[in-house]
């Protein structure tokens, strides 16, 4: 059964229509890729997923529909991103960021037990913090932002574009943790990258997008196999 | 000497006070308010209005401030949420209309007439020429106020999502926090605190519709010296710029330029050290 099912999905720029239609769902537990050349609407599409804009179609989430409620309902439900470029609240603190992530829950023995289990995953943000956010690394950002969303102790985490703009090895690193988190707690994930490899190495299922529709979609195995996906998005 | 270092002292908790409640709307909405002092004002005139029509004093605080927190959330649902998403210049426009609206409407309804406004403590004496009960009040009740919305912002949840809000809505909205809620909320508590300002300020400087205008320019200067993010930067630069003003009023410029003196403060903290003296610096990496 599926965490989350789109059907006919569109999305809107004002009046320009960015994604045109678009049907797919999510396997509970399972980690999906979304993958597509710039501009193919694959940050569209975690936005629509968010409310973060307009959208038609229908939208369901664990068996409810969520296509029209407000962004903040549908984090309340358990869907956390990771936004393109992080959005880090840049004057607080790296503790104060944290917590945010957090803020729903309530206050709970729970909730410093999650704080305490991530910053033993991300080690330098336990070095920074009480430092303010907005002086941190990318690399160290980015395990911000993942650590925030995971914070909220979701069902459904979508990431959106987790290796931009940082060294490999970081990058490396970043994936060998959303591994983790997918097997050990069983968060159903969904990751856009334009790093098609990457992205392919950690799902079990994958969606190509092209100028707002899907064009391929099938197990990440059989992706990664297929020729023009090779010659297009993996350079091989 | 002494005299006017403690005299400059209680007028710095005033606009320490009054600064305050710019800092509170500053950290909610990420907006300078220019019609916080006209608002206060408006306040003091309804406790004005309910100590004549009876009530004691501190139920007539009380009443004003509830009244005050309802008016400030209200003012901004009905008249700041339809500019939300308006370029600053316009939100700008909308204060300073602000200012003018209730300058205007409080002279049209209570006159210009300068009224005297009680104090809850004029029956008593500090037993020194030094120092009255009100300027004693007026700085406990500061301390006090500073300490509480300290506090607030600092350790609590809801004071946290109010930062966040302010500082990024969208990020905000990504975790949960409901965004509309908190601007409502951090408009209703500055009006708040600007009822206990004006209040405050009333007994010395009589109440008329235009009592908070030097004042708020001087609220201004001592928030921006201090931080205009900052609680307790706020009531230090009220501190600071109250006393500078006594001593070089009476000792070095006279009282004709004081006010001068002031806006030379808010430029000369704008350009040598924008963030104020406790203010936080704002880092950005990319």
């Amino acid at each position: 059964m599926s965490l989350l099912t789109v059907r006919g999905l569109k999305a809107f720029y004002g009046a320009s229509e960015a994604l045109h239609g678009i049907d797919f769902s999510l396997s509970r537990g399972g980690v999906t890729a979304l993958l597509g050349a710039n501009g193919a609407g694959k940050t569209t599409t975690l936005r629509a997923l968010c409310a973060m804009i307009r959208t038609e179609g229908t939208i369901e989430f664990d068996g409810r529909t969520i296509g029209g409620m407000a962004t903040e309902t549908i984090v309340r439900r358990g869907v956390a991103l990771v936004p393109e470029g992080r959005g880090t609240f840049t004057d607080l603190t790296v503790e104060e960021n944290l917590r945010l992530g957090a803020i729903t829950r309530g206050k709970s023995a729970e909730v410093e037990a999650d704080l305490d289990r991530l910053l033993g995953i991300f080690p330098r943000l336990r070095e920074r913090l009480r430092q303010q956010a907005g002086t941190l690394s990318g690399g160290e950002q980015q395990m911000l932002a993942i650590s925030r969303a995971l914070m909220l102790r979701p069902r459904l985490m979508l990431l959106d574009e987790p290796s931009f703009g940082l060294a490999p090895l970081v990058v490396r690193d970043i994936f060998e943790i959303l591994r983790r988190i997918n097997a050990d707690e069983g968060v159903t994930m969904l990751i856009v990258e334009q790093n098609a490899r990457l992205a392919l190495d950690l799902a079990d299922h994958a969606y190509l997008l092209e100028t707002g529709r899907i064009v391929l979609e099938g197990p990440s195995a059989d992706i990664r196999a297929d020729e023009g996906i090779q010659r297009s998005y993996l350079g091989y | 000497m002494l005299h006017q270092l403690v005299s400059g002292l209680m007028t710095g908790a005033i606009y320490g006070i009054v600064a305050l409640s710019l800092v509170m709307i500053f950290n909610a909405t990420n907006h300078i308010n220019f019609a916080q002092g006209e608002m206060a004002m408006f306040s003091t005139y309804v406790a004005w209005m309910l100590i004549n029509a009876g009530l004691p004093y501190w139920a007539a605080f009380g009443a004003t401030v509830a009244l005050s927190f309802v008016g400030g959330m209200a003012l901004e649902r009905m008249v700041l949420r339809p500019f939300r998403d308006a370029p600053l210049l316009s939100i700008v426009v909308v204060f300073v209309a602000l200012l003018l609206a209730f300058n205007a409407l409080a002279g049209w309804i209570w006159g210009y007439v300068l009224k005297k406004f009680p104090s809850p403590v004029s029956q008593f004496s500090t037993g020194t020429s030094l120092i009255g009960a009100h300027e004693l009040f007026v700085v406990a009740v500061t301390v006090l106020m500073l300490t509480v919305l300290f506090l607030f912002f600092r350790f609590t949840r809801l004071g946290l999502s109010m930062r966040a809000a302010a500082q990024n809505p969208v990020s905000a909205r990504l975790v949960g926090i409901r965004v509309g809620r908190m601007l409502t909320l951090g408009w209703g508590l500055a009006a708040a605190i600007g009822a206990i300002a004006g209040m405050l300020v009333a007994p010395i400087v009589f109440l008329d519709p235009d009592m908070m205008g030097g004042i708020l320019l001087y609220a201004f200067a001592s928030a921006l010296l201090g931080g205009i993010d900052s609680p307790a930067g706020a009531v230090l630069g009220g501190l600071i710029v109250g006393v500078g003003e006594n001593l070089l009023g009476a000792y070095v410029v006279g009282n004709d330029i004081k006010l001068t003196v002031a806006l030379i403060v808010v430029i000369s903290v704008l350009i040598v050290r924008p963030r104020g003296i406790l203010g936080r610096i704002t880092v950005r990496r990319v």
